[in-house]
């Protein structure tokens, strides 16, 4: 066992004795490598990591949002409709939400503006999401004005800047008082943009969207699991795109490696013959050339792995996040939290180190099997 | 040598070697050798270019097999030898100077000279004090860490002595040892020759140089002709 691990030991030493003697090709080599292993890296992490936002964004949404639907379109429900549908079994909790959007021309983006249920704000005020803050320019004690849906302008006071937590839940949000938005929307009173149920046992809830339909036949229950599954589909769709990349990046990678691996030079091939001619096996040999594609494919894979790391949780992707997210103005310091996925490293790991190792070592076995006494010419 | 099996004696038997065998272009390179080395001497191959002593010296260091005829190392036949145990002779019973060196380039000396105990799988701080006082005794101390390809020929050559030597063979081989030096290298390689000798090492040689066969030192001079031993 000892000599087993002295031997890997000498020949791990010989092998980064000999990567030296090329440090300008090796260091190429380890560039190219970590670049792809960087790529890839960043991808998986960065999808990784948007669509486990979108699920904690979710994960907050109640149970059923229950919309009215007047010709197949989404309208206002009436508060009406809390007592009309009776009680239900399962259902905690019920009550009107007030929300809507709003196209705000100066900077081209959308506003979610949206009645708060867990916390008062005066009228005339606002909190607003750090991405409107950012880019309208807002602080504390500012007012910004917007023209209402009676061709009106109207100045709130911003009360507040919404803070930390994820970004892609707050980032567009206007928070104001339930009085200001019925106002600026020409809400009337009773009317609700859609009413939530909460149900607690999920084996519940197809029965109660089944006992609403019934019994509010003009309306459309959503259940939770369904936005879920929409939105997986959405970035499964996404992936599916990024996956053909990388698909095409792993066949480069396989391509670019067995080309680098694989051309055994003149010298390369007589410096075999001399290692076997004083004593190597041919096992040592291979063994040797298994250490040096793992040195170099190990080295990259490390690099590239934690330069993607750094670079999605901590430069928020700068390199391909208008690629991939589409919204543009409001979220540009989208700051995923870090989390590592072991089944994608795993992934990612078996596709770039494993083929370069396997690359590095075939033809070698060609060569070591070669007669030893080609050394004596 | 110290506490090592003494070297024993190395007959050939009837020993031929074809290359290309079978094909149009089939050559007899050894036609016939029965030879006994004593142990403990110093043997030259002598010949013209082409008579087969690089063949023959292949066979006895275990690099090549005979195409027939048997080679014995006291009694145990080294030619019928599984490859795995081929490599284990030549890594213990012989110690090889080729005629290029064969010094890996890029390496260091003391690199190139640690590389026959890498297998070993000994101590490699130990290996490598060992590797380092062989360079200190043919006066390469201050060479160990030079890239082989900044040494003179000399140095190169004692480089080539050194690592034959790391793994402590019983057998010295060296093809054409001189052919890359002038006389005065060429005598001082004959006289670490002699001290070798002295130590009760075998050394087995090929040379068509006189500096080499003619030497006071050498036993035995075995003269070759086509593939043949003759007188
Ligand atoms: N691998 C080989 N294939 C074919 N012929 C060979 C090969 N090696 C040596 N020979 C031939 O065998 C003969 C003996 O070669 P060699 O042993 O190198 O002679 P020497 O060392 O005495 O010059 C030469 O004619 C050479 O051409
Ligand atoms: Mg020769």
């Amino acid at each position: 066992m000892k000599r087993l691990l002295r031997r890997q030991a000498c020949l791990l030493d010989f092998t980064l004795s000999s990567l030296a003697r090329r440090p300008g090709k090796n260091l190429g080599l380890l560039l190219v490598y970590g670049l792809i292993v960087f790529l890839l890296a960043s991808v998986m992490l960065f999808t990784d990591a948007l669509r486990s936002e979108a699920r904690q964004v979710l994960a907050r949404s109640p149970e059923i949002i229950l919309q009215r639907v007047v010709a197949g379109r989404h309208a206002l429900i009436p508060a009406g409709y809390l007592e009309r549908m009776g009680r239900i079994r399962g259902v905690t909790a019920r009550h009107g939400r007030l929300w809507g959007y709003f196209y705000d021309p100066a900077v081209q983006a959308n506003y979610t503006l949206l009645v708060p249920r867990n916390r008062r704000i005066a009228d005339g005020e606002i909190v607003v999401g750090a991405g409107i803050a950012r880019t309208r320019g807002l602080d504390r004690g500012d007012f910004l004005t917007l023209r209402g849906s009676d061709g009106t302008a109207r100045s709130f006071r911003v009360a507040e800047r919404l803070e930390g937590e994820s970004e892609l839940v707050s980032s567009d949000l206007i928070l104001l008082s339930e009085a200001d938005f019925r106002a600026f929307f020409g809400v009337p009173e009773g009317l609700y943009t859609d009413l939530v149920l909460t149900v607690r046992n999920p084996r519940e809830l197809r029965k109660v969207a089944e006992k609403l339909t019934l019994r509010l036949p003009d309306t459309r229950p959503i259940l939770r699991d369904e936005i879920l599954r929409t939105y997986d589909a959405i970035f499964g769709w996404r992936q599916g795109i990024v996956f053909v990349l990388l698909a095409g990046a792993i066949l480069a990678f396989v391509i670019f490696a067995w080309d680098k691996a694989s051309g055994l030079s003149a010298e390369e091939r007589r410096e075999i013959g001399i290692l076997k001619a004083v004593g190597w096996e041919t096992s040592d040999v291979i063994r040797m050339k298994f250490w040096e594609g793992a040195v170099i494919s190990l080295s990259a894979f490390l690099l590239g792995y934690l330069a993607a790391y750094a670079h999605v949780f901590y430069t928020s992707a700068a390199l391909f996040e208008p690629v991939l997210k589409g919204w543009a103005v409001l979220y540009p310091e989208f700051r995923p939290l870090p989390r590592v996925d072991g089944l994608q490293l795993a992934t990612l790991f078996f596709f770039t180190v494993f083929p370069y190792t396997l690359a590095t070592i075939v033809p070698i076995w060609r060569a070591a099997t070669t007669d030893p006494d080609q050394v004596m010419r | 040598m110290n506490g090592a099996p003494a070297m024993e004696v190395i007959r050939l038997q009837q020993v031929k070697k074809a290359f290309n065998q079978g094909r149009p272009n089939e050559f007899w390179a050894i036609r016939g050798v029965d030879l006994e080395l004593e142990p403990g001497r110093i043997t030259v191959l002598k010949g013209p270019s082409g008579s087969g002593k690089t063949t023959l010296l292949s066979m006895i260091g275990c690099l090549s097999r005979p195409t027939s005829g048997r080679i014995l190392l006291g009694d145990r036949i080294l030619s019928g030898l599984p490859e795995r145990f081929m490599t284990e002779e030549r890594r213990r019973t012989f110690g090889f100077i080729f005629q290029q060196f064969n010094l890996i380039k890029g390496l260091t000396a003391l690199d190139n000279v640690m590389l026959p105990g890498c297998p070993l799988g000994g101590d490699h701080r130990a290996l490598r004090q060992r590797a380092r006082e062989l360079l200190g005794r043919f006066g390469l101390e201050d060479r160990a860490a030079s890239r082989v390809e900044w040494l003179s020929g000399g140095e190169a050559q004692r480089t080539a002595i050194a690592r034959a030597l790391i793994n402590q063979p019983r057998c010295l081989i060296a093809d054409e040892p001189t052919a890359n030096l002038d006389s005065r290298l060429s005598e001082a390689f004959m006289e670490i020759v002699a001290g070798l000798r002295e130590q009760g090492m075998t050394v087995l040689l090929t040379s068509h140089d006189p500096l080499v066969y003619d030497a006071p030192v050498v036993d035995r001079v075995v003269a070759m002709h086509d593939g043949r031993v003759v007188d």
